[in-house]
């Protein structure tokens, strides 16, 4: 469990923090772009911030869900993200050097520093949109864990193996919810059709790769994202025929999230969720 | 409490089974579902469980208000696992009122109808961090002291929600304090906030034990049938002694001139709270008693379609695998 | 208002329990939803448990006049429960 704390020794802990103030102080040397260490803190942060930005948007419907079973099974699952979240971000911390944690790094970057995709910053819309994105989302996210699970990054591995036993649970009920809806009352067929065609131009991005993510690939330590799409492709496929939905026919895939540049929606979503942090830097929570 | 006020029913029952069900309930035992019980009874305990559940409903939103607020990942989770746990107990609530005779949509319709209440206290807002803290130690705090002694109800479901509930909320009310505590310790800024929210929550925390006994004629019939356990003055009484050292220990103040230590007691002396607040709150004139309600009613409205949607694809689901069977045999 | 989804019941094997035993109801549109929903909001999730679920329409309760006869035998049989034993404190806990 304390996959953090297991990593460095409390000395080591210590000395990356004193490190990191001096840094910061001296006006904080980053990470030199294009280095090993700078490709691999990006690539954490674009699985922490997937989960951070998605865990986020899934908490907003906590208290306000159609029915409390389902309130409660959205609130697992918001759970696993943010627990996933803390995993990914802190070891991206740890992997900066810089002295910042998990907490530093979710609470005090600007959107342009985040990572995530555009399609986990979409905001929630009725619950049909809500499911569906998560549905897309978990059609990519079990598959990559899974292969993440082969990193030649023990710690990479591990957080993967713990978060995939969640993922495979999220991906069986977000299909399975979406197969009954699609398959379910003519409202509910025609709102999940509408959610689809809505949030397809944004699950390209997840399977594109840059320059950033091949370099990760080719050292083993992140899958190439682009060798995810049989996977998600089968699954998408056979979930949407059962549903009696209709896959949309066109390819364009919304870019930038990856990159640092993001939706309007994305500001939005960081100013309440910063707001303690940036407002009393000085307070310990 | 939670279930504030709630009043019992008169009951048209033969004298001789009223009086063989009285001793029953004398003797210890629990009262199952399928069993007889008093038309009065049954009506009362609707009544309590399903305002119960509502609390525990309604009860998402102040917290829920912070969960996209919290300041770190870690109490963004224990605050998304408290306020999940609160739809659970709702749930088993619901349940338990379910074995009745009544129906959770039904149950649900009275709510957002404005027919059944649920605890004034609810209606007050969560305006800074503090105030998550502050609802924690003091709503939970009160929650608890009601709840405990519920475990031995007469009502069979409703004793078993209660023991299931108690056990899930052992770790509701100490993040509570936790939280207020590290304010409490923190920043002036934070010290601040902590007290506020003490200053703002104190009064109505003392409200959700209800009006006195005096005042509460409702009492003793639910007593007799051991549906309440403690009068709302004992419980009251009870709290401000287990919470006054607490405030102290954190170097806050309770916000009442009049508190003193009473020896002969061997509690607390403290002053009681506004009713006529109280009373304004029930009838619907809380600081949030709209958004509370139209929160409830936009998600009900909003989610109709989904369970809807959901049931239709069970019905086909069900055909079919009928047809099936047919076409085999 | 549109028809309620039915209530189910939830029976729930620990990892360590030896029966399944009833903890409470919930409420799904069909039995395979019945099963997630006891999964989430009875189990959080817990590996090593075996669920059972119950449409609550299907339970047979034995009504009230019948708990003299059916009950009765077993209450004589105290032997059966184990504080009917008077153990020795040297013996420890059994």
């Amino acid at each position: 469990m304390p996959v953090q704390g297991d990593m460095m020794t409390p000395d080591a802990e210590a000395l990356a923090k004193a490190a990191g103030g001096a840094a910061r102080s001296a006006g904080q040397t980053p990470l030199e772009a294009g280095s090993p260490e700078m490709d691999l803190f990006t690539g954490l942060t674009r699985l922490g911030d997937n989960t951070l930005i998605l865990g986020h948007r899934i908490s907003e419907w906590c208290g306000h869900a159609p029915v409390l079973e389902e309130d409660i099974a959205l609130s697992n699952m918001a759970l696993d993200l943010i627990g996933q979240t803390q995993f990914w971000l802190g070891l991206a911390a740890e992997v900066e050097g810089r002295g910042r944690d998990a907490d530093a790094l979710a609470f005090r970057r600007d959107a342009w520093h985040f990572h995530n995709i555009l399609l986990v910053e979409r905001p929630n819309g009725d619950f049909g949109q809500t499911l569906m994105r998560q549905f897309l989302f978990d059609a990519w996210h079990a598959p990559m864990l899974k292969a993440l699970e082969g990193s030649a990054d023990a710690r990479i591995a591990e957080i993967a193996a713990k978060a995939h036993r969640e993922v495979a649970y999220h991906i069986e009920r977000s299909a399975d919810l979406v197969i009954r809806l699609g398959d379910g009352s003519e409202e509910s067929h025609a709102r999940m059709q509408a959610a689809l065609d809505r949030l397809w131009p944004y699950s390209g991005e997840m399977m594109i790769a840059d320059a950033v993510d091949l370099r990760l690939a080719h050292a083993g330590l992140i899958p190439d994202p682009a060798s995810i799409r049989p996977a998600w492709d089968e699954t998408v496929n056979h979930v949407l025929e059962e549903a009696t939905l209709k896959r949309p026919e066109g390819n364009f895939a919304h870019q930038g999230g990856k990159q640092g540049r993001h939706s309007e929606h994305m500001g939005h979503l960081l100013a309440p969720m910063q707001w303690l942090q940036r407002a009393y830097p000085d307070a310990e929570w | 409490m939670y279930a504030q006020m709630v009043k019992s029913e008169a009951t048209n029952d033969d004298p001789e089974m009223l009086a063989a069900f009285q001793a029953r309930i004398d003797a210890g035992e629990r009262i199952e579902p399928k069993e007889w019980m008093p038309e009065g009874y049954r009506k009362t305990l609707i009544r309590q469980i399903g305002q119960h559940a509502h609390s525990e409903i309604v009860g998402q939103l102040p917290e829920g208000n912070w969960i996209t607020r919290a300041p770190t990942l870690e109490r963004k989770a224990i605050l998304l696992a408290k306020v999940q746990d609160e739809a659970g107990h709702g749930l088993y609530l619901y349940c338990a009122a379910e074995t009745l005779g009544v129906s959770r949509d039904d149950l649900t319709e009275q709510l957002l109808s404005g027919r059944m209440k649920y605890s004034s206290i609810f209606n007050y807002p969560t305006l800074t961090w503090a105030d998550i803290g502050a609802v924690g130690w003091l709503v939970d705090g009160a929650a608890i002291m009601n709840q405990v002694p519920l475990q031995r109800t007469s009502f069979g479901p409703y004793a078993r929600a209660m023991v299931r509930i108690c056990k899930e909320e052992s770790f509701h009310q100490r993040q509570g304090y936790d939280l207020i505590r590290k304010m409490a310790e923190g920043t002036a800024e934070q010290k601040a906030m902590a007290q506020d929210a003490l200053n703002r929550f104190w009064y109505p925390s003392l409200m959700m034990f209800g009006p006195s006994d005096k005042e509460s004629v409702h009492s003793a019939q639910s007593m007799a049938w051991k549906i309440k356990i403690n009068t709302n003055d004992e419980l009251r009484q009870k709290f401000v002694d287990q919470t006054v050292p607490q405030a102290q220990f954190l170097g806050l103040t309770v916000p009442d001139e009049a508190l003193a230590w009473n020896e002969d007691k061997g509690g607390w002396d403290f002053s009681e709270p506004d009713w006529n607040e109280f009373y304004e709150v029930l009838k619907g004139n809380g600081p949030c008693n709209v958004e509370r309600i139209e929160a409830r009613q936009k998600a009900w409205n909003d989610g109709a379609w989904f369970r809807d949607g959901l049931m239709a694809h069970a019905k086909k689901r069900d055909a079919r695998r009928q047809a099936a069977q047919m076409a085999a045999e | 208002m549109s028809s309620e989804w039915p209530l189910w019941e939830v029976f729930i094997r620990g990892q360590h329990g030896l029966n399944h035993r009833h903890v409470g109801s919930l409420h799904a549109p069909d039995a395979e939803l019945a099963m997630k929903h006891a999964r989430d909001v009875y189990t959080r999730r817990n590996e090593g448990v075996s669920i059972w679920v119950v449409p609550s329409a299907q339970i047979t309760a034995s009504a009230p006049s019948e708990k003299g006869p059916l009950f009765d035998p077993a209450n004589a049989k105290v032997y059966r429960h184990p504080t009917f034993y008077d153990i020795p404190d040297e013996v420890g806990h059994m």
